[in-house]
């Protein structure tokens, strides 16, 4: 236990950040440009950080794999940004986004961390306004807000269903105007594949040049992994498909430890799978949930049509099962119950592995107020159909478009189907208070680290966080190690340890390209992603864990022996990347369900369906289980548990209930 | 590996590095499912060519739900295939027909230099973002967001503006090879609000100068980039711009 310290500042938990900001050391304006940062990863968390430290005079570099910053997988997160503005004068406030997030997160994570998260939300929003960010606006010229689930009040800020693109367009133009101004070096196409330390500290990283497939060597006073979430161990899921796990896990194996890594949310509303052809899945925003309802047929195997279907013959089961939130339970519970009535037979479409996502109510209730808006007296049917088609498309047009385009069905005229799938993780690397993992000088940021949202993140907040983290609280929490640092002149990158590291780098690529086995990496991957979704999926088992950890096992083996990498090592080669990433996801695979074992509780996101209540909702083991699980990598697959215990000094944990 | 019952020559430009030059290869692909992307469709390709031992045909994508902008594939001479309003990668098969062939380049454009294969250097636009796409506001120093109300009509319009993906369609599209949509789609978010007016003269002039030096074509009103345009970025942001740059010159 001695190795994990939170460094949790004392005092009260609204007090704690304020007091923190004004007693961490700060390193003075001359020796800022003295000091070299290093930033992995351009997404929100990445581009703002670098940006904002770059403002504060450091000296930074940004890596990303690909061609710009601006194409970081948060470009796509589509619903919103959460902030306790209370602009809707509903009751909202730091404290109520503080509570639902930590109620959301069943408990598990720290409040401390969370407090914070909810107290700098609103310079969040003050900030992307200030940068030109169009968010959306009401006819009075005031910013917009929504609900997301989880919660009751309207806290959700939003730029149609292009939100993340929009923050990441203002966060990747503070990076531009740095880039400009000469503050920050840019590298894009390049991909991070191993941290250099020295004298245990963070001091660098081993970067591949994809265009030219060259090792190159950068060094840092610290080093910041802002690298996303790693949902694609599943193979399937709606990460891009080059996000992966390759930088976290570098650092893992370099002694950073790993927070919670079975902590996987499975999105609740995203496009069913088609066929074996299937790259990834594609999400529709939760902010559908807002209008649309969702059904299942009544009868079991049900194969009429979803329009053939009365309105008596169906089951809004979300609504029956969750009267107070209705459609808008959070993520890991209408995601649970979706997968239930599939099991049990209601699915529908030609997989059987979808539920209906219905806007017919909403657009014949928005019809009703956008004529009376118009002073239509006793507008036909036809109209209020077409009025309400107008306002939904105002609404989710470019989701509906999306949706049409993959499916072929359009979803104004036929309830959309819908199924969940693997969208985000809430558990990465663990760091402390600062965003510091266990490696001294190495930070972790964004989706990539474990900290703010438990065991199941609500909608909106992902966003919230990346930012937060990169804007608000790194450019205070670096200078605790930089002012230390102050009279550490660079490292020149012909230090051993970049040799050994460059050379470790080196020896893998050639070992992959030396098997020539006759099977691809994808092939690999896919099969990956069956044993976790089947195992360490949306219900998880010991039976299937302990299956799962074996199977895993033997699939790494032979993918040692019989993967074949085409092409050469010194040229842009894409088979190389994704055999380095696969590589990874082989081991990080195991350890995802060695913890979810571990955890023999269900807590939001993670099911231990050994553990339930008698209507099958998540039943939490507070007295064993409030606790991060942090292992650490003790070489050749093997780890050790360490658990960071978790105090509510202000929530009390209870059993989450959205009836 | 059977996924449908679609089959079709494809004709693919393949190039080993910016310094060889390329040529059109045919490759025939068997079982191609109506429901497959066209990307899919190129991964069946290449886990043929894999089997083979044979050097996959590298493209660029990666959120392949048409938002990031790094899919770039010219399919039967247009940028992001047959249809309008989408990228590369939310191209379906279903858009085909059995027995069709298919011709596939890269972006072509003397300011987008082939890497590989399909995928080119896109480099220039960001340099043309890093002279002035942004508003020079530190973090920290923001009013409360509130306090200036935009008016709805405007905050939509820069909206609008703002959703280009920067995948670069225009470019390829435009006999020119211009980049006017582009950069007039980023002008235009911000001469469209208050907090992008204060440094809207000096952003026009930066980023237009370093379209040119980057050796983009010139604008000939040929509107090719609007209708290729997968996000629907409209001709009147160029408009906007070429206003926006007359009055900045007049100040001087």
């Amino acid at each position: 236990m001695s190795k994990l310290d939170s460094k949790i500042p004392d005092g009260s938990l609204e007090q704690k950040w304020t007091k923190y900001k004004s007693s961490v050391a700060l390193v003075n304006p001359s020796n800022k440009r003295n000091l070299e940062i290093i930033v992995v990863g351009s997404g929100l968390a990445g581009s703002s950080a670098a940006a904002s430290l770059a403002e504060l005079g450091y000296k930074v570099k940004v890596f990303c794999y690909q061609d710009s910053a601006r194409r970081a997988h948060s470009i796509a997160a589509q619903g919103g940004i959460n902030a306790a503005k209370n602009y809707q004068n509903d009751g909202d406030s730091v404290y109520r986004l503080f509570y639902d997030t930590v109620k959301g997160g069943d408990y598990r994570a720290r409040e401390a961390n969370v407090y914070r998260l909810a107290e700098v939300s609103n310079s969040i929003i003050d900030q992307c306004v200030a940068q030109g960010v169009p968010l959306a606006r009401e006819y009075g010229g005031m910013l917009s807000n929504r609900s997301f689930g989880g919660t009751q009040v309207q806290r959700t800020f939003y730029a149609a269903g292009q939100t993340g693109q929009q923050l990441l367009l203002g966060a990747y133009s503070a990076l531009n105007r740095q880039i400009g101004l000469g503050t920050v070096d840019m590298f894009p196409r390049h991909e991070m594949l191993e941290v250099v330390k020295i004298d245990d500290k963070a001091r660098g990283i081993i970067a591949r040049d994809m265009v030219t497939g060259k090792l190159e060597r950068h060094f840092g006073h610290a080093v910041l992994l802002c690298t996303g979430g790693y949902g694609n161990v599943f193979y399937l899921s709606t990460n891009a498909m080059g996000c992966n796990a390759t930088a976290a896990w570098k650092a893992h194996k370099k002694g950073a430890f790993f927070g919670n890594p079975c902590f996987t949310q499975i999105h609740p509303t995203c496009i069913p799978v088609s066929g074996d052809h299937q790259s990834k899945l594609t999400l529709m925003s939760e902010s559908l949930r807002n209008d649309g309802r969702i059904w299942v047929p009544k009868k079991q195997g049900d194969t009429r049509k979803g329009n053939e279907i009365p309105e008596e013959e169906r089951d809004y089961y979300l609504e029956r099962r969750y009267p107070a939130f209705g459609n808008l339970v959070p993520r890991d519970v209408a995601s649970r119950a979706a997968k239930e009535r599939c099991d049990e037979g209601y699915g529908v479409g030609a997989s059987k592995m979808a539920v209906f996502l219905d806007f017919k109510a909403a657009i014949e209730r928005f019809g009703k107020t956008q004529a009376k808006k118009l002073s239509i007296e006793n507008p036909t049917p036809q109209q209020l159909k077409e009025f309400g088609k107008q306002v939904v498309e105002e609404k989710y047009g470019n989701l509906f478009a999306m949706y049409e385009q993959i499916t072929g069905e359009n979803p104004y005229e036929v309830p959309m189907r819908i199924y969940p799938a693997v969208h985000y993780t809430m558990g990465g690397l663990w760091v402390d208070y600062n965003l510091m993992t266990t490696v001294q000088g190495l930070y972790c940021l964004g989706e990539a680290n474990f900290s703010d949202h438990g065991a199941n993140r609500l909608g909106a907040s992902a966003l919230m966080q990346g930012l937060a983290d990169g804007y608000f609280v790194i450019p205070y929490t670096i200078g605790a190690y930089l002012s230390k640092e102050i009279a550490v002149k660079p490292i020149p990158t012909s230090h051993e340890a970049f040799d050994a590291a460059e050379k470790e780098v080196q020896t893998r690529i050639d070992k992959l390209f030396a098997i020539k086995g006759g099977k691809s990496v994808d092939h690999f991957h896919k099969r990956l992603g069956k044993i976790m979704w089947d195992k360490c999926g949306m219900a998880r088992n010991e039976k299937g864990l302990k299956e799962a950890i074996l199977e895993i096992r033997q699939l790494r083996d032979e993918f040692w022996k019989d993967v074949r990498v085409t092409g050469k090592a010194n040229e842009m080669n894409p088979e190389l990347e994704k055999a380095c990433r696969v590589a990874d996801f082989l081991e990080l695979g195991e350890l995802m369900c060695m913890d979810a074992l571990n955890r023999s509780e269900s807590c939001g996101g993670h099911f231990r369906v050994e553990s339930q209540t008698e209507e099958g909702e998540a039943k939490r083991d507070d007295d064993k289980f409030t606790y991060v699980s942090v292992w650490e990598n003790k070489g050749n697959n093997e780890w050790d548990l360490h658990k960071e215990d978790l105090m509510f000094d202000v929530v009390h944990p209870s059993q989450r209930s959205y009836k | 590996m059977s996924h449908g019952n679609m089959n079709l020559t494809l004709k693919i430009w393949r190039q080993n590095s910016g310094k060889e030059p390329g040529q059109l290869v045919t490759y025939p692909v068997k079982d191609i499912s109506p429901d497959m992307s066209f990307l899919e469709m190129f991964d069946v390709l290449n886990e043929q060519l894999v089997s083979k031992n044979e050097n996959p045909i590298v493209f660029d994508h990666d959120c392949r739900e048409g938002i990031c902008g790094m899919c770039s594939m010219v399919i039967n001479g247009r940028a992001h295939g047959p249809k309008t309003g989408i990228t590369t990668c939310q191209l379906h098969m279903r858009s085909f027909k059995d027995g069709d062939t298919i011709v596939v380049e890269p972006w072509r454009a003397q300011a987008f230099p082939v890497i590989k294969d399909l995928t080119v250097d896109r480099s220039a636009f960001e340099r043309i973002q890093a002279k002035g796409g942004f508003v020079s506001v530190n973090t920290g120093t923001a009013q409360d967001a509130n306090c200036l109300p935009i008016p709805k009509d405007d905050a939509d319009a820069s909206f609008n503006a703002a959703a280009c993906i920067g995948c670069g369609a225009c470019v390829a599209t435009c006999k020119n090879a211009s980049a006017m949509l582009f950069v007039a789609a980023k002008v235009s978010q911000f001469a469209l609000l208050p907090q992008g007016r204060v440094e809207a003269t000096a952003r026009v002039k930066n980023m237009v100068a370093q379209m040119d030096a980057e050796g983009f074509g010139s604008c000939t009103n040929t509107g090719a980039c609007e209708v290729e345009c997968p996000k629907g970025i409209s001709l009147e942001n160029i408009a906007r711009m070429n206003r926006e740059f007359l009055v900045a010159n007049c100040k001087d």
